[in-house]
């Protein structure tokens, strides 16, 4: 072999780049239009009562979670899987002309899934289960999709360089293997059409499960969703782009050992904790409480390693936007790892379940951990990929104070939404009457609401600057060589 | 071993495959036969409720509405008996919802009617001065899918024996039987009487119309749905 350095191709990577910017939008974009119709439910009708059906609260939900989840972070996890893949495994994928042209089938075959996803839900055609409201041509797509990038991965590891797999490449693997056995246990369903010789709908399916069962099998894959969606090929990220970005090894090698065996045993455990009081046996509510207590430590494992690889380096959280996406989304991994086991204690959970605190809890996840890591990832790549400094290092400063106060605002108000709609619920009078209809626990709310939905306004302006920084690096900044991109990324000013 | 693992990745993934499928083995199979055991006085849905519940879930009301009523006080004072499990028995899938932005809707059908949800579905706000749930015109336009509520109605009879056309004891020692139409045709013709008796209680006059002309629209399923909510 000669001495050159490898050429990465980064083809696909590119194309999931672009989706997890656009789906990303769009998905938030949703979320910020449900936001201000519960502030303003005048906004339902934004298009007229003739396209109400369409616009109203009730459609627009589900393309909401589905769009962030199986849209934005979905495609980040993909393009960064086809970025860091190739590296730490020290092979590109020019190398085969069958991965090649399995990455490309991945990416039509997922746009199509996208578009009948967002046409069938638009159109009402839902199984209801909480992301993994698809009906089953759908979800036969999806595991299509899915079936192939397990072939791309371990394609890739079969023809490695680099013998000892990454942790990063653990996490790639977990994601695979979790969601494939999640998605197609808790997607069980008999196709009605063909089940009654040809009657009805034919994209209409009814559940495997009935009742207590399949709340228990929803929420057994509905929590791990978040695990394997949410948490892990997240840290997969951090532990690959924090170190190239600061040029610091990662601090403990027994502690990635640690946290990531321990978040692969404990995680799927702690589902039960979206059942408290519900009827599925106490045993197994207790069961989700105290595990999910349990997993603050693996979480703040990878938490705590991640900052600790800064030690000494500090300097650079002031120097560098990058490095502020990727340390404030460790931190509010650590903040969303210790609020989750909280909500899952019987007491607190008696108060917070059915509230707004547990719709902050989701998303200072999500906007704070997941999303600012999947951008800082493609702020990363970017530059390595298209060969282009960063175009505008202040634009990244100012959409990172934009969408910090915006998940700042977005969790307080939840929080103070959900502790005074659960206190209200719950509060007698004096003869032992409740002392609120439910309507006054949610009259009471709208302030909070008013400012959830300025916060996730910001941040949505923040993914406007994101989507033109990275527009403007691909199109027309400053052309970098290779010696310029072994650590930090160039940026303009 | 871990760094053995890190070199092999088949091994490495049977391992990783293992640790996360083993809490869904221990947690999920031994409730199965158990928590699917109807109780007394559950009843499966007829052919114009179950199209009810899919225009419930078409429109994402569970995104909203909780059917969960929790052991407390405060939930039993406001919504009624605690929730068994076997009283889901015939729920495919389960509406246990995650969010309440409005109320639990478990036993809604004892203390709403008709008439309250036709002026509900059309103007909330109206019915309850500062509540910021949307108008469902709509439904009063579109008409049920009643022919994909009995394809369900005959999948679950024949494939999870759901008890149709059999007798069901209840609360008061009685039995009830919810009938199985032995054709579509047949089907129609029950969903409609159902639907006839509801648009009786209700005033808007185009829904009369349809239902007088033989159509179901959805406001009526639904309404249905809702009323067996008890």
């Amino acid at each position: 072999m000669d001495n050159r350095p490898l050429e990465y191709d980064y083809t696909i990577a590119k194309m999931f780049m672009l989706t997890t910017v656009l789906l990303g939008i769009v998905g938030m974009l949703v979320g910020v239009i449900l936001a201000w119709q519960l502030a303003f439910p005048g906004v339902n009708l934004m298009l007229g009562e003739g396209l109400a059906e369409y616009t109203n609260f009730s459609r627009l939900r589900p393309l909401h979670t589905d769009a962030v989840i199986f849209g934005f972070t979905l495609s980040g996890i993909w393009a960064t899987w086809y970025y860091v893949g190739q590296r730490v495994l020290k092979v590109s994928m020019a190398e085969s002309k069958f991965l090649m042209f399995l990455g490309k089938l991945h990416f039509a075959l997922y746009l199509l899934v996208v578009v009948a996803v967002v046409g069938s839900l638009l159109m009402g055609i839902t199984t209801s289960k909480e992301y993994a409201e698809f009906e089953w041509p759908i979800d036969i797509a999806v595991v299509v999709v899915w079936v192939i990038w397990g072939m791309s991965i371990f394609g890739l590891i079969g023809i490695r360089r680099e013998k000892s797999l990454y942790i990063s490449i653990w996490y790639y693997i977990a994601t695979f293997l979790g969601i494939a056995m999640l998605y197609l246990f808790n997607n069980m369903a008999i196709p009605t059409y063909f089940a009654s010789g040809g009657i009805g709908a034919w994209y209409h399916s009814v559940s495997m499960y009935s009742g207590t069962n399949d709340a228990l099998v929803q929420w057994w894959y509905g929590h791990n969703a978040v695990a394997f969606g949410f948490t892990v090929p997240i840290v997969a990220m951090i532990y690959y782009f924090l170190p190239k970005e600061s040029g610091q090894a990662v601090y403990s090698y027994k502690l990635s050992l640690l946290a990531f065996w321990g978040l692969m045993f404990v995680y799927l455990w702690a589902g039960g904790h979206h059942l408290l009081f519900s009827t599925v046996p106490d045993w197994m509510q207790t069961m989700g409480s105290v595990f999910s207590v349990v997993l603050i430590l693996p979480s703040w494992g990878s938490a705590i390693n991640m900052l600790l690889t800064m030690k000494g380096e500090w300097q650079q959280v002031a120097a560098s936007p990058l490095i502020k996406f990727m340390i404030l989304a460790s931190t509010f991994y650590m903040f969303s790892t210790l609020e989750g086991p909280i909500q899952a204690i019987k007491s607190v959970n008696a108060l917070a379940h059915f509230t707004d605190w547990i719709v902050g809890h989701v998303h200072d996840g999500v906007l704070g951990w997941v999303a600012f890591m999947i951008m800082a990832a493609l702020f990363h790549m970017a530059p390595r990929v298209f060969k282009r400094e960063i175009y505008s290092k202040s634009l990244m400063n100012t959409q990172f104070w934009i969408q910090t106060l915006g998940v700042v605002l977005y969790f307080t108000s939840m929080w103070i939404a959900g502790i005074t709609q659960g206190m209200m619920w719950r509060a007698h009078d004096e003869f032992g009457n409740l002392a609120y209809s439910f309507i006054d626990t949610v009259t009471v709310l709208h302030p909070y609401y008013t400012i959830r939905a300025v916060g996730g306004t910001l941040y949505l302006i923040g993914m406007f600057l994101f989507a033109y920084n990275m527009y403007k690096t691909m199109t027309s900044a400053r052309r970098v060589d290779e010696s310029e991109l072994q650590t930090a990324s160039p940026m303009g000013a | 071993m871990f760094h053995w693992l890190e070199k092999h990745p088949f091994f490495f993934a049977v391992a990783v495959f293992v640790t996360i499928a083993f809490a869904g083995l221990i947690e999920i199979l031994p409730n199965f036969a158990q928590a699917s055991q109807p109780v007394v006085g559950t009843k499966p849905y007829t052919t114009l409720e179950l199209a009810g519940r899919h225009v419930y879930i078409k429109n994402s009301c569970n995104a909203c509405h909780s059917q969960l009523i929790r052991p407390f006080k405060s939930e039993t004072d406001r919504y009624g008996h605690y929730s068994l499990s076997g009283e889901y028995a015939y729920d495919r899938p389960f509406l246990w919802g995650s969010k309440r932005t409005g109320p639990d809707l478990m036993r809604v059908g004892n203390y709403r009617t008709t008439d309250w949800h036709e002026n509900h579905m059309k103007d909330p706000a109206g019915v309850v001065p500062g509540s910021i749930m949307p108008a469902y015109r709509w439904m009063f336009k579109n008409m049920a899918d009643i022919d994909t509520a009995y394809a369900e109605q005959v999948t679950v009879n024949k494939v999870f024996a759901v008890p149709y056309n059999a007798e069901i004891p209840m609360a008061d020692g009685s039995k009830e039987t919810v009938k199985l139409a032995a054709t579509l045709e047949e089907a129609h013709a029950d969903a409609l009487e159902e639907a006839k008796a509801i648009a009786a209680d209700m005033k808007d006059q185009d829904v009369k119309d349809a239902v007088a002309a033989g159509q179901i629209p959805e406001i009526v399923a639904i309404i249905a749905y809702l009323n067996s909510l008890k």
